[in-house]
């Protein structure tokens, strides 16, 4: 275990590929040297200060803390899904909905499984990774309804104007974006392990796990952000799409 | 007699700029209404004022002798049924267009009604599996036509159905319409075609958003 220790020189050094980085976006004129450094700044910080929280987690052990951590990514997850919202009406409340049913059911199907067990050093990453993949996908859903609402608009009210309720003059454009929320999780789960090597199973073997029980592991997690991802998209269209509409069953 | 539509003082202005103003009007059972006047008066607005796709910004519209906001909106527009001038066709093929009207009253799509109400606008009943890529101008606005006309409404507002088909379509589309009068469908029909304003028994013209005339 102690390969994986980096040691602060050795994280000093890597900073040379941040100046790679930088230096390309600053050759090529690309514009991103505020966001890259801004990037660094906050992961630096951020993963700092989550390293010390979770440390005090794990030895403390109590379910009230493990609780407060989980809500807190709930929170966080649901306020950047709300930034892809664009003005969809109640978008926070739908997203902390949608991510936070969508993680609670499935570390529950996970923990009455036995699959992991109820301790934070388990249930604080899961949580995290399950909300952070319902987060993309109501995201990518968000930005899918706002464009289908706009380009589609005479469809729309065509089908209103034949006698369409909501469900039905929305369901082709509440269909697209879940598929397109989805499209990241499924493309992921068909290339796993023949184009990428994702990170839980890649830190296992890092930590000298036997890689055919990485890979447990792995396809556990590619189940159960199949299941995050399709419940959490689900949620937060069928929530969001009368958004668009008045109180008179017109389009906004 | 209760009238079809009650107009009283309405007034439809978005934003503050008036499209139509203090319209008062009335318009009986089974009436057959163009309604002519320059790009730009509020035609296309009434109608849609009418089929509730709009609302008004002031005064009431009754249908039946109810506030129009008494019906489910659904309910009121499987019965008062707007055509739009250049309509949308759905999903790929005619078929998802004509199984649309049947899906949205819950009932399975009946391939028979269907390909019967393609033969009464003269086309191939074999068009049901045809990519709505492979339509005309004319094919597309006759598809989209029965598409409204499978459960026949009590009224039809027609928005310039017949702009930009070819006189021969033109004339099956017309021919139709007459058919679905004379069988107790209510019309009003917004138009530029100089034959169409020509036949019109009842013409009202508006202008700038008001009522300037009604010739019977």
């Amino acid at each position: 275990m102690t390969d994986l220790i980096v040691s602060p020189t050795a994280l000093g050094f890597a900073v040379v590929l941040v100046l790679v980085a930088l230096g390309v976006n600053l050759r090529e004129k690309i514009g991103l040297e505020r966001d890259l450094v801004v990037g660094v700044l906050r992961a630096v910080v951020q993963l700092t200060v989550v390293g010390y929280v979770l440390t005090y987690i794990i030895r403390v052990d109590r379910l009230w803390l493990t609780a407060l951590m989980v809500a807190i990514i709930l929170f966080n997850a649901a306020l950047n899904a709300r930034k892809r919202a664009n003005g969809i009406p109640h978008a926070f409340a739908i997203s902390l909905l949608a991510i936070g049913t969508a993680t609670v059911t499935t570390i529950t199907l996970l923990v009455v499984a036995r699959a992991v067990r109820f301790t934070p050093s388990q249930i604080v990453p899961i949580s995290g990774m399950i909300s952070s993949n319902a987060m993309v996908a109501i995201g990518l859903a968000y930005r899918s309804m706002n464009a289908s609402f706009h380009d589609q608009r005479q469809g729309v009210m065509e089908r209103l104007a034949l006698g369409a309720d909501l469900k039905q003059a929305s369901r082709h454009i509440v269909q697209a974006a879940i598929r397109t929320g989805m499209a990241p999780t499924i493309d992921s789960a068909k290339t796993v392990g023949i184009v990428s090597l994702p990170g839980m199973m890649s830190g296992l073997i890092f930590a000298g796990v036997d890689p055919t029980k990485a890979i447990m592991y792995q396809i556990m997690v590619t189940f159960m952000l199949m299941a995050a991802t399709s419940i959490g998209s689900v949620i937060a269209c069928y929530l969001a799409y009368p958004g668009y509409y008045n109180d008179d069953m017109q389009l906004k | 007699m209760t009238a079809l539509f009650t107009l009283d003082h309405v007034d439809y202005a978005p934003g503050g700029k008036a499209i139509l103003r203090d319209l008062t009007l009335t318009v009986p059972e089974h009436a057959a209404i163009t309604i002519v006047g320059p790009s730009g008066a509020g035609k296309s607005t009434l109608l849609r004022l009418l089929a509730t796709l709009l609302t008004p910004s002031h005064g009431t519209i009754l249908y039946r002798g109810q506030p129009q906001t008494t019906w489910p909106h659904p309910q009121y527009r499987q019965q008062v049924s707007y055509c739009f001038q250049q309509p949308t066709l759905f999903g790929e093929t005619v078929q998802d267009n004509l199984s649309f009207p049947f899906a949205i009253r819950g009932q399975a799509f009946d391939a028979v009604k269907a390909e019967a109400a393609l033969a009464a606008v003269d086309l191939p009943e074999s068009m049901l599996k045809t990519a709505i890529t492979e339509l005309s101008g004319g094919e597309k606005q006759r598809v989209a036509l029965i598409r409204n006309l499978l459960f026949p409404p009590q009224v039809l507002l027609l928005d310039e159905v017949t702009t930009g088909l070819d006189a021969v379509t033109k004339a099956t589309v017309r021919r139709l319409i007459d058919q679905w009068h004379a069988d107790g469908v209510a019309l009003l029909s917004v138009t530029h075609d100089e034959t169409e304003i020509a036949a019109a028994t009842t013409r009202w013209t508006l202008r700038a958003g008001r009522l300037e005339g009604q010739d019977d």
